[in-house]
């Protein structure tokens, strides 16, 4: 018995505790990214955003949410029903996983593995699946529509996404986060890789369905895209995930190019604060720029983010990872 | 030379980087918000909102059910049926204006040889359900009751244009 509450349950219960250490704080964030989108945006247009919910509409998102779960739930005719009810849990289940890898300071990371990058990478390009299935459950035309768009977008833009990771990995020799991180404490890799680092975060904004790059949902011709037959507690979990995902993007970009936990000046005052904190601000930079976008750029055509992934993106970064793989080799800098 | 000049402008972004910008300081200007259940903007003294039936300062209802309203009304919202009071004066004893049928199109006011009929300046008048906006001659007194001292000032204001 000993043995078994040693060997087995404790472990347990400290590895769940782990993980909800960091998913009800996600979920925290998630809930209070809406409400930032909602005040930011609000700003951007002179208006004021919610502002009636309690001091400044701060429980703005949970009344939101007690909405959401309160609604009818509605499966369309001519649906799948099992596919339709698993599409937004893998959406929401994808999103919470990818957290496992991230270090969020460090030595402060849940499973701290050698292929953190991959495997974010592999995460994220599974984050397609959600919609797609979701699309073609719903047996609806919009939503089918709007799960071909995503697929072919998502598809589009990790090639190019890989190719500037590849710049990132080729400046740092490992494909641990933490090692990732530990490589920029001279200089941050936003300012070497700088066209990279925008790419980055452009991609980004397409591999999150993302305004500008918003047209699988995009509700001025679809609707709602892949979504649209969805209400009640599956269009939340979408909904949630899809922002889980957004933070997770800017959390990888702070990792790859903003020095992850690193203070932006290594000296006193600022190594006192503890690299979390660093960590959180630079994803809600890296957020507050994914709603400053939403504000100002209209929807692309569908052509025109066909063109920009495949004849702009990929040459490019393939250019650059040349680029940085000669310097690298000309100056000696490659690492050990 | 202009080829030149499109491909730096495309490779630097600078178009995306001045869009960004310019929102950016839109950011920090003044909101042009009303809060409105808290504030509300200001209405003309011609706003056609919900309808009132008035009262002369000593009581005495003004409709004499002349019918005028009745015949004008476009989309045969008001029904009426009058018959001579005790006193012999001509009084309607049924008034009954169905709001979800009335297009707010203020004929009825202007056909009014006494003012009886007025459309006031309220227009936060939903209901919870349907049969509460067939107003009859009693929520119609009541509702001339409450907005009487608006009503006036605007029907005074508007006197010189009439």
């Amino acid at each position: 018995m000993a043995e078994f509450l040693n060997g087995f349950l404790l472990p347990l219960i400290i590895m769940v505790l782990k993980i909800l250490s960091i998913t009800v704080p996600l979920l925290v964030a998630v809930a209070f990214m809406t409400y930032a989108e909602r005040k930011i945006m609000g700003a951007m247009q002179l208006r004021q955003g919610p502002s009636i919910v309690g001091p400044f509409g701060l429980l703005q998102p949970f009344a939101d949410g007690l909405k959401l779960f309160a609604k009818e739930q509605i499966l369309p005719e001519g649906a799948n029903r099992v596919v339709f009810y698993v599409a937004p849990m893998i959406t929401f289940f994808l999103a919470l996983v990818a957290w496992a890898v991230i270090p969020f300071d460090y030595g402060l990371v849940l499973s701290n593995i050698n292929v953190g990058v991959l495997y974010l990478f592999a995460i994220s390009s599974l984050g397609v699946y959600g919609i797609v299935m979701a699309g073609w459950a719903s047996n609806s035309r919009y939503a089918f529509l709007g799960a071909l768009r995503s697929a072919a977008q998502m598809v589009s833009y990790e090639v190019s996404m890989g190719l500037i990771i590849i710049s990132v990995l080729l400046c740092v020799g490992s494909l641990n986060l933490t090692e990732i991180v530990k490589a920029q404490e001279t200089v941050w890799f936003a300012i070497p890789l700088f066209p990279m680092f925008i790419m980055f975060f452009i991609s980004a904004l397409a591999e999150t369905n993302r305004s500008p790059f918003d047209l699988p949902e995009g509700e001025s011709e679809l609707v709602a895209g892949f979504m649209v037959e969805y209400s009640s507690a599956p269009f939340a979990l979408f909904f949630l995930g899809e922002y889980a995902n957004m933070i997770l993007m800017s959390a990888m970009t702070s990792i790859l190019f903003l020095g992850g936990w690193l203070s932006p000046l290594p000296f006193a005052p600022f190594t006192w604060i503890p690299g979390v904190v660093w960590f959180a601000l630079k994803i809600a930079a890296c957020l507050f720029t994914f709603v400053w976008v939403r504000a100002t750029m209209p929807r692309y055509r569908y052509d025109q983010l066909m063109r920009l992934g495949w004849k702009v993106f990929l040459p490019f970064s393939l250019f650059w990872v040349v680029l940085t793989a000669g310097v690298l080799v000309t100056f000696g800098w490659l690492p050990k | 030379m202009a080829f030149l000049d499109r491909a730096a402008r495309s490779l630097f972004l600078t178009e995306l980087v001045g869009g960004l910008a310019l929102t950016f300081s839109y950011m920090f200007k003044p909101k042009v918000t009303l809060n409105y259940p808290y504030e509300k903007g200001p209405i003309s003294s011609r706003f056609r909102g919900e309808h009132v039936l008035r009262r002369y300062a000593n009581g005495e209802e003004r409709c004499i059910a002349c019918k005028l309203c009745e015949a004008v009304c476009p989309a045969l919202a008001i029904t009426i049926e009058a018959e001579p009071r005790d006193d012999g004066s001509r009084r309607t004893t049924r008034y009954d204006i169905d709001m979800t049928k009335c297009i707010y199109c203020g004929l009825c006011q202007e056909a009014c040889p006494v003012d009886a009929v007025v459309m006031g300046p309220n227009f936060e008048f939903s209901t919870e359900n349907r049969e509460e906006l067939f107003y009859n001659k009693q929520k119609l007194l009541a509702n001339g009751d409450r907005w009487e001292a608006e009503i006036a000032q605007n029907l005074a204001a508007e006197a010189p244009y009439r």
